[in-house]
């Protein structure tokens, strides 16, 4: 009976273990959200953040409006590049993607998510500002591109797998050749789920810093050229939050907040779009 | 005169078959991912040449760092970039396994889905936010709470000793720890998912309680799956930047006594050293490093993936 007793005891001690630690995992989220929001707001209600570019210490009505303009173009770049070839690559893999090959490609893709973006800002530099002896907009924008070929190409994949084969044999039996249906019948009914995959794409893109360092490598002025250095908000974040001065400081947390807010837009809808692609799915 | 069964049998001219060029096409496309993928590391390793012929096997366990003498050795980073995952992955571990067993339970879908979207949310937060953050609120925290009353209790273990700085490998493998949870979180559910739920019914039937059957039936189930998760985690921790930076004091030239002093690893000297680094030896070595660093999170990252699939694949079998 004591032995009983002792299993119930220990199962309900487990039982309350893992809640716990499972309120603890999710207590940095709330730290995190909360510390940007409270010390971005600030510097964000101001106008003139979005509107100016930086300012000399001690000087009221400085803004950002460079960085962001640097990330949307380079990670515009990054998207013209990437994003084509991750959906032609996906497709091919839930197309065609039984092979030797396709699993080779399906692990390059999976590996390189796990590269150091570190190390993918030392290729792009190597590769694009090396040989022309000044950093650009462009070789940042190849180096966010590489990172998001993978994320593009896995959930270009998944999206278009949703798809339930009926509608490729209808094509198919319609006499309609391979590329057509995939092209107009099945890249269509995916297409929810692939926008969505690459507007995720574009989030982690225009949150890295690493892979910025030594190919974007930030610029106090507006620039729209991209064969020049050009600034990003997470290089802001980083180089503004180690300067003694309170007003860069202030500064870093509302890039932050700009940063956290469209990252959080973007997963949290496409989480909606998703689900709502896998219902209609399951009713083809 | 009918056609004997022979002539029916025989097989008819050959079909010859259109070439799929759309098929090529595609898959010309798709060789993108593994070309960059040999490419950066062949890239880095013709950049770096200079050091790995100048130095040897040497600059691995050489522990000087100085641009001006030229000397410089991997040593003190390699030990923070593992000393940092190492710890990250000690907190994370536990934690990270605690979520994904409430995540992979039945029922509540609702709650679960919620706090799901809230792990995966963590994934999304970009690591200079996670830095900002553990910059300014983290690091003098735990300098406060955790660090000062552990080097002031413990001083008599030396790696515990202080004195306690806010810059330190301990607040450095805190945020990691945070930073790779959700990975854990979420391959680990997915793997506990995929483990047969007859495995459960059947332990439950035999009069188990709800934790011996977890405990004894569905994580050996999928134990090696977890280990896979563990591992992948360690591959983003060993190759994280940003964060890291920004807290782990970034001290070179030696290898920390304590987990409270400050270190250096192997991603954040290159992001503080490479944009100003002049000469021929000093960039191809902190490439080396770039170099070491891609080929050891690339080898971890093969040996999870496989791990991760193959326990996938039994276990739904």
């Amino acid at each position: 009976m004591t032995r009983t007793l002792w299993r119930r005891y220990k199962n309900t001690l487990a039982l309350s273990m893992i809640y716990a630690l499972t309120g603890l995992a999710l207590i940095p989220l709330g730290l995190v959200l909360y510390y940007t929001i409270s010390k971005g707001l600030p510097a964000v209600i101001h106008p003139e953040f979005f509107t100016n570019v930086e300012r000399p210490v001690g000087i009221e009505g400085a803004g950002v409006a460079h960085a962001i303009a640097g990330t949307a173009i380079m990670v515009g770049f990054a998207s013209l590049i990437g994003i084509p070839v991750g959906v032609i690559g996906g497709v091919y893999l839930a197309e065609y993607g039984h092979g030797r090959w396709a699993g080779w490609v399906r692990l390059a893709s999976d590996v390189l998510v796990g590269a150091p973006s570190i190390a993918i800002g030392l290729f792009a530099y190597a590769l694009l500002v090396a040989p022309f002896h000044h950093f650009s907009g462009y070789s940042g924008a190849v180096a966010l591109s590489i990172l998001m070929l993978p994320i593009v190409i896995r959930t270009t994949e998944s999206a278009v797998s949703l798809i339930p084969n009926g509608l490729r044999e209808a094509g198919l039996a319609l006499g309609l050749p391979r590329w057509r249906v995939s092209l107009q019948l099945i890249l269509p009914a995916a297409a929810p789920g692939v926008i969505t995959g690459c507007l995720l794409s574009v989030a982690r893109a225009a949150g890295e810093t690493a892979p910025l360092l030594f190919t974007g490598f930030g610029n106090r002025f507006f620039t729209t050229d991209a064969s020049h250095p050009m600034s990003a908000l997470p290089l802001i974040v980083y180089h503004y939050a180690l300067t003694p001065y309170k007003s860069l400081q202030d500064q870093a947390w509302g890039a932050a907040l700009v940063l956290v807010s469209m990252v959080l837009v973007i997963n949290l809808a496409s989480r909606y779009v998703l689900r709502r692609q896998i219902r209609l799915a399951g009713q083809l | 005169m009918a056609a004997s069964i022979r002539d029916v049998l025989r097989p008819g001219p050959k079909a010859t078959r259109v070439p799929d060029r759309y098929r090529t096409f595609t898959a010309f496309v798709s060789w993108a991912a593994p070309a960059v993928l040999v490419a950066i590391v062949l890239i880095l390793w013709l950049q770096a040449a200079p050091a790995i012929s100048h130095f040897g096997i040497g600059f691995l366990s050489a522990t000087q760092w100085n641009p001006v003498t030229g000397a410089f050795g991997a040593l003190p980073f390699i030990f923070g970039t593992v000393v940092t995952s190492g710890i990250a992955i000690g907190i994370a571990l536990p934690v990270g396994v605690a979520v994904a067993i409430f995540l992979a339970e039945p029922g509540a879908q609702g709650i679960r889905g919620a706090i799901g979207t809230g792990i995966e949310l963590l994934a999304a937060i970009p690591s200079v936010v996670y830095g900002i953050w553990a910059l300014y609120v983290l690091a003098p925290w735990s300098f406060l709470h955790l660090e000062t009353p552990i080097t002031a209790r413990l001083s008599s273990i030396g790696f515990l000793s202080g004195p306690a700085s806010q810059s330190s490998v301990f607040t450095a493998s805190l945020v990691l720890a945070i930073m790779i949870l959700p990975t854990l979180a979420a391959v680990s559910r997915d793997v506990l998912r995929a483990v047969p739920g007859g495995l459960r019914e059947n332990s439950i039937a035999l009069g188990a309680t709800w934790w011996e059957t977890t405990w004894r039936v569905i994580l050996p189930a999928a134990k090696a799956g977890i280990f896979g998760a563990t591992i992948l985690a360690v591959g983003r921790a060993l190759g994280e930047t940003i964060a890291v930076t920004m807290v782990i004091g970034n001290r070179s030239g030696e290898i920390p006594h304590s987990i409270f002093y400050p270190g250096y690893t192997l991603a954040s000297v290159i992001a503080n050293e490479f944009a100003e680094a002049t000469g021929t030896i000093y960039p191809a070595a902190l490439l080396e490093l770039g170099l070491v660093l891609i080929l050891v999170t690339l080898t971890i990252n093969i040996i999870a993936l496989l791990l991760v699939r193959s326990t996938a694949r039994r276990v739904t079998l």
